[in-house]
């Protein structure tokens, strides 16, 4: 069974603005999924159906075979969301907020008190529990906002934007956190403008471009339809003018540093050897931009523009 | 953050969903209460204080010039409508602002993503409502008790009245909050709707002073009838027919019932 399941999905707004203009998206139970997608690309009213805070147009989607048409407290029952914005009471306490989601799912209080304690030490917030969430960090807001989703145990978890304005290395535990509770079964679907988030979190992806699926495929796959990478080569010693090695074109962007461009069938190799023979010595090299990043603009870029202006988020 | 989560797999079967509302239902009314009691200084205070200053003004200074007023005291006689002007005012003003605050802040979408029906989630605001509605009512009775002697005529029609009447202005403050896009919207009813219908209501008088035209208008203001069955149930007097008075409370109940939930489906206010 698919943890989700979407066909011929399409929503146009009061003002004529179409955001979807038919996807067809199936993500398999226990996946974790990466929704990515430009500003305005559509993400944001995909999931807004999902969560039924937004009214679709038309089309079908099923959240573990519940359609939301039929049976859409089933399906609700299923999904954990965490928005993009803040979106609880900010003048009640996270364990408050947690114990009345809870409860909104139908957890007894007492056990919702227990959920709540549990939940609020993973996320690490125990000892703001009776702290009004108003003075909360932003890092600990988007972590109670994940501790919420959590609470009553969904089996699909969606998280929109869930590490904007947090810091490394609450990023970096979020991500075990979440790799944890994906092993443990629980699918996942995020979409992220961390590109680097989704390649290493995730193991399937859509990109969503002007309200349709424009790519489709395993992260892996994905990362191999990109045709050329771009390394940023640092120099031990300084340089004066551009090196020459057949087949490839440098940039000098200062003495130490050169660019190169290396398309899938060269090879670094040739590069390294062509410096070297004219007493170029390469001390350390790193990708220009993120691998996925690379891909997703070059995606993106290939959409006709008055596509991109019809879309919103 | 090393612990992984467990999961639940029995949270969308139809008996889980079945427990699901009650339970949401019940987390609403105390999510309420805690909000009414956490500004008990906005929400129970004001009213406990404002009847007492009727009480003063028009009962002792004003009242006891007036003498009796359909055979009544003049300061017993306005203690029903005082009590029940604060039960109208308190079952609006929470649902209206705790509803039309959830959507401002955006943490409505804490219940529109939970699976419970609308109904449920209307039912758990007029609850709140009828809450903020029987405490105010009980302090404005407790104050009304230091000026006044209160005598029960009958409990079941007191009851009834108040309930039925805070539940029809907690669905009116509900509506209200639904087609709200600023504070200026939540304010504007209460302000030129209520208060003027509820000052006209028969609670400082007996319709039987007012010139004929104004006594066939006044019938047409469901907040005369609301006080004068709770009136009947103190005092035993009535300007209006208790059966229709609540006839047209039963009757504003269910179809504001009805409009809220047409609304809260559409997923008007709150959804694209």
């Amino acid at each position: 069974m698919h943890a989700l399941s979407i066909r011929g999905l399409t929503k146009t707004y009061k003002n004529g603005v179409k955001a979807l203009n038919g996807v067809d998206l199936d993500v398999e139970t226990g996946d974790f999924f990466a929704l990515l997608g430009p500003n305005g690309a559509g993400k944001t009213t995909l999931i807004g159906i999902l969560t039924s805070l937004v009214n679709k147009t038309s089309g079908t989607v099923s959240v573990f075979g519940h359609d939301i048409d039929q049976e859409l407290e089933a399906a609700k029952a299923c999904i954990g969301i965490v928005p993009q914005e803040i979106n609880f009471n900010q003048f009640e306490t996270p364990q408050t907020i947690l114990v009345n989601q809870a409860g909104f799912y139908g957890i007894e209080r007492a056990q919702a008190r227990e959920r709540a304690e549990k939940y609020l030490s993973l996320l690490q917030l125990a000892d703001k529990r009776n702290k009004m969430a108003r003075g909360l960090s932003g890092g600990m807001k988007r972590r109670l906002m994940i501790a919420r989703a959590l609470v009553h145990e969904p089996r699909l978890l969606i998280l929109d934007e869930p590490t904007a304005g947090v810091d490394i290395e609450i990023r970096r535990s979020m991500w075990d956190f979440l790799r944890e509770i994906n092993e443990r079964g629980t699918t996942i679907i995020l979409t992220t403008h961390y590109l680097e988030e989704a390649e290493t979190l995730c193991r399937n992806i859509a990109i969503i471009n002007g309200g349709l699926i424009a790519e489709r495929d395993r992260m892996s796959s994905l990362l191999r339809k990109l045709q050329a990478e771009t390394f940023v080569l640092n120099l031990r010693e300084s340089v004066s003018a551009v090196p020459v090695v057949p087949g490839y074109s440098f940039d000098l962007v200062d003495e130490h540093t050169l660019e190169v461009e290396v398309s899938k069938e060269q090879s670094l190799n040739e590069v390294f050897a062509g410096l070297s023979a004219q007493g170029i010595h390469v001390q350390s090299m790193r990708n220009k931009v993120n691998r996925l990043e690379e891909l997703f603009m070059k995606l993106v870029e290939a959409r006709p523009q008055a596509y991109r202006e019809g879309a919103r988020a | 953050m090393n612990e992984p989560a467990t999961q639940t797999q029995a949270a969308d079967s139809p008996k889980a969903l079945g427990a699901a509302k009650w339970v949401g239902f019940k987390t609403i009314i105390i999510r309420e209460y805690g909000r009414i009691i956490r500004i008990w200084a906005q929400t129970i205070v004001p009213s406990a204080v404002t009847s007492a200053l009727y009480f003063v003004i028009f009962g002792s200074l004003i009242g006891s010039r007036v003498g009796l007023m359909d055979g009544v005291p003049y300061m017993q006689y306005i203690a029903p409508g005082l009590i029940m002007m604060s039960v109208i005012t308190n079952s609006y003003g929470n649902v209206v602002s705790s509803f039309f605050g959830a959507k401002f802040g955006k943490h409505v979408e804490e219940l529109l993503v939970a699976p419970l029906p609308n109904w449920i989630i209307v039912l758990g605001y007029v609850g709140g409502g009828l809450l903020r509605g029987l405490l105010v009512g009980t302090a404005v009775t407790i104050v009304s008790l230091i000026f006044t002697h209160l005598a029960v005529h009958h409990v079941f029609v007191i009851f009834a009245a108040v309930v039925l009447t805070s539940i029809v202005f907690s669905l009116g403050g509900f509506i209200n909050a639904q087609f709200a896009k600023n504070f200026d919207q939540v304010n504007w009813i209460p302000t030129f709707v209520l208060t003027p219908l509820t000052y006209f209501g028969g609670v400082f008088y007996s319709i039987s002073l007012l010139p004929e035209w104004a006594r066939h208008l006044s019938y047409a203001n469901p907040i005369l009838h609301m006080v004068n069955a709770f009136r009947y149930g103190f005092l035993g007097v009535s300007d209006v027919h208790i059966g229709v008075a609540f006839s047209i409370m039963a009757i504003a109940a269910v179809l504001m019932f009805g409009v809220a939930l047409f609304f809260m489906n559409r997923g008007t206010g709150m959804r694209e």
